[in-house]
């Protein structure tokens, strides 16, 4: 039964799905290089770009001057570039080679790449943020002054959580960027997602299968994400909403799919 | 009167694809590769210059075509000439089984065996035991990915888009060894300043299966007009020492092989 399924697949299947499933295995792991990298430097370029932010959004000139050039630099240039940079750049020095960081950091294609994306993240996502602080609503600020906060109780009660709510929907666009954006890794070695498909076309000289197969994961995974932020901003931008969209909103047919 | 003016616009077009297919055909397009010294590279002014270059010259002027030589990256190389972006492949590309599912290949051009370079004095040992858990380099999508995937699959293997990028990596000690044609290892990388501290280590390396005649010259299944003519070309400039003076500029011994 198994084999006449596997002849008939071979034989009428534009693609080769027998070559796909005997090496689904690597694909699963080159999801998981993919999803760590993506995680992990969503999340400290997260934890960055919050100090960076604000800076950013205030006005001493000499901590916004450094930030904004970081920014700019890490925006200004394809994450391609950085990643070159960092991986093939830092290499060419022989005392970059000396340093205690080569052996274990910088000479690691995983860490040139974390690196890379981390910085590129927290670029982006500090100017995202920055933009949502100083749209703060003026009226919230005045009622918290009003009742006597701090500058900095202020900042940690009232503009931060109302400033990264208001931030969610756009940071589900930087987190899908990121996503993408991570295959950058697999030009350095790395066996993420698109790596394993490039690993494919290289061993059996088959382009489509490695690369509709990365392309159908990279799908599923931005609509976990995708469905992951709508819930959260249900639950979080629920006070934005008129009183009775959430629920009250008709579902019937194609209008009801929502992603 | 809209359809009419979309039809003459699809016709003036249909008209132009026409054309230009005429005038490609008496073109002969040849897929290079351009970083993989000494047989294909790019020079600072954009030429693309090597022995594979020099072939393929030399092949247009038998077959009495112009020579349009088209660069591709190496892993893209079956998938562009399928998708008919060039007519043959003149690029090192070993005539293997597993290539000839997809493609056809013309007899053989040359043959170069394949070695490991380790640094000199790393005392690395050239065996399953030996390389067991050691970081091999090595370009993607070529014989060497065959090889070492069959014989010696406790091998970590790092895999590069270019050839050029598994030098540089190990000039700077990111893996322990890399695998490639012993020519371009030693022509690319163990003659250049990068690559004076490294050796050949382990001697000929070689799996019919994997590695197969030699490399040949690439055509579209089915493309037997083309493939024989390329063929009766090798023969010729074989014959009349073209080969042998393109052969001369490159490297001190015959490379054709045996």
């Amino acid at each position: 039964m198994g084999e006449s399924i596997i002849a008939f697949l071979e034989t009428w299947s534009p693609i080769d799905i027998v070559l796909i499933a005997q090496n689904f295995d690597r694909f699963l792991w080159g999801a998981l290089v993919t999803l760590q990298l993506t995680v992990i430097s969503l999340v400290v370029g997260g934890l960055l770009s919050i100090p960076l932010a604000i800076i950013r959004s205030g006005n001493n000139p000499f901590l916004n001057a450094p930030v904004w050039a970081f920014t700019y630099l890490f925006r200004g240039t394809p994450l391609l570039v950085q990643t070159y940079l960092i991986y093939y750049g830092l290499g060419q020095f022989e005392w970059v080679r000396q340093t205690a960081l080569w052996e274990p950091i910088l000479s690691q294609a995983w860490w040139c790449a974390l690196i890379a994306f981390s910085l590129n993240t927290a670029a982006y996502t500090t100017e995202l943020l920055r933009g949502s602080i100083i749209t703060t609503s003026k009226g919230e600020v005045e009622a918290a002054k009003a009742c006597g906060l701090g500058k900095w109780m202020r900042f940690r009660r009232i503009v931060l959580p109302s400033a990264f709510r208001r931030a969610l929907p756009a940071y589900s666009n930087e987190v899908i960027f990121m996503l993408h954006g991570s295959v950058v890794a697999s030009t350095i070695t790395i066996q993420d997602l698109l790596g394993v498909g490039r690993w494919l076309n290289g061993r059996y000289y088959l382009a489509y299968e490695g690369f509709i197969t990365a392309a159908v994961m990279y799908l599923i995974i931005v609509l976990l994400v995708s469905r992951g932020f709508r819930l959260w901003e249900k639950h979080w931008l629920k006070h934005l909403y008129p009183l009775d969209a959430v629920e009250a909103r008709p579902k019937k047919g194609l209008a009801s799919f929502r992603v | 009167m809209k359809f009419k003016k979309l039809a003459t616009t699809l016709g003036a077009f249909a008209l132009m694809l026409g054309l230009a297919g005429n005038s490609l055909a008496a073109d002969l397009r040849v897929g290079v590769e351009g970083a993989y010294p000494p047989f294909s590279w790019k020079e600072s002014d954009g030429t693309l210059k090597g022995f594979d270059i020099e072939i393929a010259e030399a092949i247009c002027t038998e077959l009495k075509r112009k020579c349009v030589l088209i660069e591709q990256d190496w892993d893209g190389m079956i998938p562009a000439l399928l998708a008919r972006k060039f007519d043959v492949i003149i690029a090192s590309m070993s005539i293997t089984e597993e290539r000839k599912k997809r493609v056809d290949f013309s007899d053989k051009y040359y043959n170069t065996p394949a070695k490991f370079v380790a640094k000199k004095g790393s005392g690395l040992v050239i065996s399953k035991a030996g390389l067991k858990g050691k970081r091999v380099g090595l370009q993607r999508g070529t014989t060497h990915q065959c090889f070492m995937e069959k014989m010696y699959p406790d091998v970590e293997l790092v895999l590069y888009g270019g050839q050029d990028e598994v030098f540089q990596d190990l000039a700077i000690g990111r893996i322990d060894a890399q695998f490639s044609d012993s020519i371009a290892a030693d022509e690319g990388f163990l003659k250049t300043d990068a690559g004076k501290d490294f050796e050949f280590t382990g001697g000929d390396q070689h799996d019919e299966a994997c590695h197969g005649p030699g490399a040949g010259i690439t055509v579209r299944k089915g493309d037997s007009a083309l493939r024989d003519q390329v063929n009766a070309a090798i023969k010729t400039i074989r014959d009349n020492g073209v080969y042998q003076k393109i052969n001369a500029k490159y490297f001190e011994f015959d490379i054709f092989g045996g």
